[in-house]
This record gives structure tokens, C-alpha cells and sequence, in this order.
């Protein structure tokens, strides 16, 4: 379960000491802890900030917990990631998950409909020595989370907004509504509409700025179920525009595809 | 005589490379007895789930093996399937892909030669403590980084995972204007990258060579990113659809990635010194003066040394990414239709770690019916362990903490990126 709202109580005030930060990875690509250094205007301050005890990807000097703030990526695929994100959860007062993999499975829980089995022979000419779980799984089905960052990668400025919100001890701007609010706000024409274009927009969250309609492609819904979506009529439309129920399950099925909404949406199109 | 103590480093999780993955080393005296890089990143499965996936989804998903160089996956699918489906591509294409490339060479390499590399010669954990001492330095590396990051912005929207690359082309290429924004940073980029050469030539590089088999691609007219035939400095010279008959995957038990060797001969290098050995003259005139003036020849077989090839890359890259914007007109069309048919398709390109092979078949309908895929830190891993058998018995008498610190060192060199090749470190020095 997600504790919502409660991560901001008087983080300020509760802190004496400069706050202290831990980067965990888990199964991903590293693209989402590689934003954090890619805020390249904005890491010296927050170094400054803060003090970045544990960072692997960036640093030698691994400093013992616990953490004021503990940001996690990736998503558990094997037995040794499960008992380390409980350990990890001990050691930090808010838990962040960033990242579709962190919050949703990720790209690596498309074996959840597969024999993951079968997936290691295909890749390893020595299965016996692959050891991993049947299903890739958001870190929220492990241990409770206190906010959850989206995105397939999460975006630099929401991930500089939500340290900054948790250092004063207030709620982060980081809106649920859609990516069509974004698309608007933009001027984008709207692909879906004007071209025909299946476009998922309209069921996924929004903080990418609108990227892929104003690369004159439909949205492929990197960011994850937005607030309410309406993925029944989504998916009738995408009929209406000439998508096969293959083409729609694969269009739900894909980095957030364990997400609820998209994973109920996918299946659904899979039965019929 | 005395008995002869045997001693195991290890390190538990190798900091500043991108994964998961530890290190083991065991010594008997000076003696070096095994040496382990150990990948305990867990497998991600992409060879398989992506069979049933439709090819116009490849660029997308393969972006997702790696958030660091998620152009190069993108570049070695498109190829792949461009030659599996006949496709060929507008000249303007052509050129963008280089400067897409460009983008990702600029964001990795400077974020490698500052953030990840260069606190080891400078003795600090990182860079941002290194920053508390060299404020001004790694303030030019963070926006030369931020330089190649605006390439790939200007190009496909963000960073990582950029949205724009498509089998056939871009589904939308940039204007002349947008490009021309980037113009002013690259120039001082490039002025930026020969101070970063100048800079890294005055590190204190340990004795070490090793005879590598090198191999990259290489072009007849060009330094290589997309095209090429694939060479070593052993005489091997094929095409990329000959890749699997002269290269083989071998699984090793304490690693979650395979490991990748010559037939016949053995470990090879892939990377920037492979490229730089290979292909310098084909380097502009600019980048093959600062090797020179900073002391670095090519072949270069001093893996401590890459740090200084990487800043002769960045200089080549800058430089690169300017001829192709002052050449650039936009295509009539960002792309074209690609058709499906039964068929297959092999490319390779120079990710900015190295050789990466990607091979895909193709049902009628355009659903992919298996995939394989060789990231350059699988081919290098058997190659790293190589350097540290030969390089730890040359230190052996030092302490255990110098010890590590030049074992990881001697790792980083390669820059591994470990959530490729399954995709990092953790070392273990044991004597008894």
C-alpha cells in the first residue's frame, strides 16, 4: 500500500543534519538514476544540499544507512532483490520509487505472461546457472512506498522538484492528469484526431511534455496509467482506427504493461 | 622455504560503472591465482520477449537495455532490420544518425572521463568530492555532458531514451534553425574537449601494455559510428552478417552475461582504443594533433591510458557534430515505409563503449521471430579479466586498499556498462 501524503510531515524540522540520500538499483537499465546526473545545471547544488551517502553508480564512498530519503530503481526479478529491498525499506525514512520498472515491473515484466523458463534457455546456454523469479514486480508489491516518480525514464526537473518538495517539507507538483493536458498546454495539434494516429495520451500520465505527438507519433505510454483511465473506450477507438486486438494488447504491453489499468486493458484485448 | 600466503581481494559492488557487478581476485604471494568479474545484475530477458514484437517497435524497446546509451541500441536495430527489409535510407538520414550518435559519444564519454574515471588518478571517491577541490573542471565537464544531451534533445525530445529514431529514418527530423541552436555550445565544446585532452595528459597513467586484438568497424572514409566493416589488428576484416560465423557467446557460471571471444583466439577489445588504434587517420586534422601533442599514439595499448583516447573522441565528436550541421538539409521525407516480409538482418555500430551486433529475423507479418544481441561490455568482459591477471601481480606487494582502489581503476578503463552485458562491480581480494 502507498502512503500518500505523509512523506512531507516535517521532514524540515525532524532534520538536523544535512539529509542524507541513498540510490538503490534493483533490475533497469540505469537510465533513471543516470537523470540525477543528468541534471548537470542543477547536481552541484544538490550535492550541496544534500549528502549523497550511497550512490554506487556515481561513487566509491558507500556510507552505511540509514537515510533520510532512499531512492530506488529497477524492479524484483530474483529472490536475493526481494530480501534486499526489506532491507533497504529499514534503512530509509521516505522510500521514492523511480522509474517504470521501480513502480511498474518495467519492460522485464513481459515474462509475466511467459514461461520464464523457456526466457532462460533462450538466453543461456547454461540455464542452471541463472537464478530468477517467475514475475518482475513493482518494489510497492515488497514494502510500503511513500511517493512514486513515473516515466520510462522519469524526467530531470520532477526529479529536482520532488527532492526540492521533500527538503522544505511540502507536497511535490507533479500532476496524474493526462498526457492530452500536456499535448493542449502545448499547442500540439492533436495526432490522434487529425492524423488517425493510435495514440495512448489519453490514458497515460503525464510529465514527459508531451514528447512523442510533438514527434508526430502516438504516445506510447512510457509514463504509466494516468489518475482514471478509460482504457475500454481507448481501445475501442484504436478498433475503430484499424488496430487488431494483437496491435492493441501489444500497445498496452510494454514498459508499464504490469501497471493495473494497462495490464486489465492488455489482457482484455488478448481474450477477444 | 617459507609458505607462500594466499590472499583474496574483493570488492562487493564496483562503484562509478554502470550495473551491478563485483570483482574477485585471489592471490598466492605475488601470484595471481583467479580473477573473477562477477555480473550479478540480474537478466532482463530482452532476447526473448522481444520475439512476437512488431520491428516498428524495436527502436523503442531495445532503447531500454541500457539508459546510457540507449541511441546506439536504437541505431544497430534500425540498421538490422533496414537490411533485413531493403530498405535504404535518405542521405539526410544518414547524416542525422551520425549526429545522433555524436550526441550520445559527447553525454558518455564526459560523463566517463569526469564524473566516473578521472577521480581515480586524482585519489577522489567521486566527482562531485573532486568538485569541492576542482570546482571549475568538473563544472566544464558537466556542461560539455550537457552539450551532448542537447544534441540528443534538439534530436529525439530527451536524453535518455530519446523518441524519434525509426526504421526508415526519424519520425521527425529537425529543422535547420533547431540545429543551428546547438551551434554556439559545440563550439565551445570543442575547445572544451582539447582542454579536456591537455588535462588528462598530465595524469600519471600506470606502466601497463598489453597485446590486444583489437576490433572495431571501420569505413574507408570515415571514423566509424554506423557503417563499416568489421576489422581487427589481426587481420580479421568481415561484414557485419559474418560476425556470428568468426565471434561465439561462452556462459560462465559467475556471470549473468555472456561472455564474448574470438574463435579460435580468444578475448578482444572493443571500445574507444580499439576504434582510435584502428581508424586514426581517418580522425579530422584537429583531433589528430591533440593525440599527438598530448603524447598518444596510435596503436594506443595502455588501457589506463583510454581516458586520454576518450577525450581525443570527444574532440573527434565535436567536430563531427559541426561538419554535419553546417552540411545538413533537411530529407524530403523523415522516413520511409519500410515493408514486412520474411527475412533477416544483422547490423553492428560503434556504441560509445564499443562494437555492439545486433541480429533479428522476421516473420511475413513483421513480427520478430528471434533476436540476438552482443553489447560491446560482453565482448570486453573476458578481455578485462585478461588485464587484471596480468596487472594485479604488478602490484601485488602493495597495500590491500591500493590494491582495490587500482583493480576497480583498472575495470573502470572499459567503462563498463553492466545493464547492457545483462547487463557492474564488486570486489573480493582473498590471500590465505
Amino acid at each position: 500500500m502507498i502512503r500518500w501524503g505523509r512523506c512531507w510531515e516535517n521532514m524540515s524540522s525532524n532534520v538536523k543534519h544535512k539529509p542524507r540520500i541513498g540510490v538503490f538499483k534493483f533490475a533497469s537499465c540505469d537510465g533513471c538514476q543516470l537523470t540525477l546526473l543528468d541534471a548537470e545545471d542543477d547536481l552541484l547544488d544538490v550535492a550541496r544540499a544534500v549528502d549523497i551517502a550511497y550512490f554506487p553508480e556515481a561513487s566509491r564512498a558507500m556510507l552505511k544507512g540509514p537515510y533520510d530519503i532512499g531512492l530506488v530503481e529497477g524492479s524484483i526479478t530474483t529472490h536475493h532483490d526481494a530480501e534486499r529491498i526489506q532491507a533497504v525499506r529499514r534503512q530509509c525514512k521516505k522510500l521514492i520509487t523511480i522509474g517504470a520498472c521501480a513502480t511498474a515491473g518495467g519492460i522485464q515484466a513481459l515474462r509475466n505472461w511467459k514461461d520464464v523458463d523457456e526466457f532462460i534457455r533462450v538466453v543461456y546456454a547454461t540455464p542452471q546457472y541463472i537464478s530468477t523469479l517467475k514475475l518482475s514486480t513493482p518494489i510497492s508489491e515488497h514494502v510500503p512506498v511513500d511517493f512514486e516518480l513515473r516515466g520510462c525514464p522519469i524526467n530531470k526537473y520532477q526529479l529536482i522538484e520532488l527532492i526540492t518538495a521533500l527538503l522544505v517539507g511540502r507536497k511535490p507538483g507533479i500532476p496524474a492528469y493526462s498526457v492530452c493536458l500536456e499535448c493542449k498546454r502545448k499547442g500540439n495539434v492533436c495526432i490522434a484526431v487529425a492524423q488517425g494516429v493510435a495514440c495512448l495520451g489519453p490514458v497515460t500520465h503525464a510529465g514527459c511534455g508531451a514528447l512523442c505527438p510533438s514527434f508526430n507519433r502516438g504516445c506510447y505510454g512510457c509514463y504509466g496509467p494516468m489518475e482514471s483511465p478509460n482504457t475500454e473506450s481507448l481501445s475501442n477507438q484504436f478498433r475503430i482506427l484499424g488496430q487488431n486486438n494483437a496491435e492493441i494488447t501489444r500497445g498496452f504491453r510494454s514498459f508499464n504493461a504490469w501497471a493495473w489499468p494497462f495490464r486489465k486493458a492488455g489482457e482484455e484485448s488478448e481474450r477477444q | 622455504m617459507s609458505r607462500e600466503k594466499s590472499r583474496t581481494i574483493k570488492v562487493e559492488t564496483l562503484a562509478r560503472v554502470e550495473g551491478e557487478g563485483a570483482l574477485y581476485v585471489k592471490l598466492k604471494g605475488d601470484q595471481v591465482q583467479d580473477v573473477q568479474l562477477k555480473i550479478y545484475e540480474p537478466p532482463r530477458f530482452f532476447e526473448a520477449f522481444l520475439r512476437g514484437r512488431h520491428f516498428s517497435e524495436l527502436p523503442d524497446i531495445v532503447a531500454r537495455i541500457c539508459g546510457i546509451c540507449s541511441v546506439a541500441y536504437q541505431m544497430s536495430a534500425v540498421h538490422a532490420i533496414e537490411g533485413a527489409l531493403r530498405v535504404e535510407i535518405d542521405p539526410s538520414v544518414r547524416l542525422l544518425r551520425r549526429l545522433f550518435y555524436c550526441g550520445e559519444w559527447i553525454e558518455s564519454h564526459a560523463l566517463h572521463v569526469y564524473m566516473l574515471h578521472a577521480p581515480d588518478f586524482l585519489g577522489y571517491p567521486d566527482g562531485i568530492a573532486m568538485a569541492g577541490d576542482h570546482r571549475a573542471i568538473v563544472e566544464r565537464g558537466l556542461r560539455l555532458k550537457k552539450t551532448g544531451n542537447q544534441i540528443m534533445t534538439v534530436m529525439g525530445g530527451r536524453e535518455i531514451h530519446p523518441v524519434s529514431a525509426a526504421v526508415g529514418g526519424f519520425y521527425k527530423a529537425p529543422s535547420k534553425s533547431a540545429l543551428a541552436g546547438v551551434v554556439d555550445d559545440l563550439t565551445w565544446a570543442l575547445d572544451a574537449s582539447l582542454d579536456t585532452a591537455r588535462w588528462v595528459s598530465g595524469f600519471e597513467f600506470p606502466e601497463f601494455e598489453q597485446d590486444y586484438e583489437f576490433v572495431s568497424l571501420s569505413h574507408p572514409e570515415e571514423y566509424p559510428f554506423n557503417e563499416g566493416r568489421i576489422v581487427s589488428n589481426h587481420g580479421l576484416d568481415i561484414e557485419a552478417s559474418a560476425y556470428e560465423e568468426n565471434f561465439t557467446e561462452q556462459h560462465v557460471q559467475h556471470s549473468n552475461a555472456l561472455h564474448s571471444v574470438l574463435r579460435g583466439r580468444g578475448s578482444y577489445m572493443v571500445g574507444p582504443m580499439a576504434r582510435f588504434s584502428l581508424n586514426f587517420e581517418k580522425l579530422p586534422e584537429v583531433a589528430k594533433q591533440v593525440a599527438r601533442d598530448c603524447g598518444l599514439q596510435a596503436p594506443c595499448c595502455n588501457p589506463f591510458r583510454s581516458i586520454l583516447v576518450r577525450a581525443v573522441e570527444l574532440v573527434f565528436a565535436c567536430h563531427e557534430a559541426l561538419r554535419v550541421i553546417r552540411e545538413y538539409e533537411p530529407p524530403s521525407a523523415s522516413r520511409i515505409q519500410a515493408v514486412a516480409r520474411a527475412s533477416a538482418g544483422q547490423a553492428a555500430t560503434e556504441a560509445p563503449r564499443g562494437l555492439l551486433y545486433h541480429r533479428y529475423v522476421l516473420e511475413p507479418d513483421g513480427l520478430i521471430a528471434n533476436a540476438k544481441i552482443v553489447p560491446p561490455t560482453s565482448q570486453n568482459q573476458k578481455r578485462i579479466e585478461d588485464d587484471l591477471r596480468h596487472f594485479v601481480g604488478s602490484i601485488a606487494t602493495r597495500p590491500e586498499e591500493e590494491i582495490t582502489w587500482k583493480c576497480e581503476q583498472a575495470v573502470r578503463n572499459y567503462d563498463p556498462c553492466i545493464s547492457c552485458a545483462t547487463h557492474f562491480l564488486r570486489l573480493r581480494l582473498e590471500r590465505d
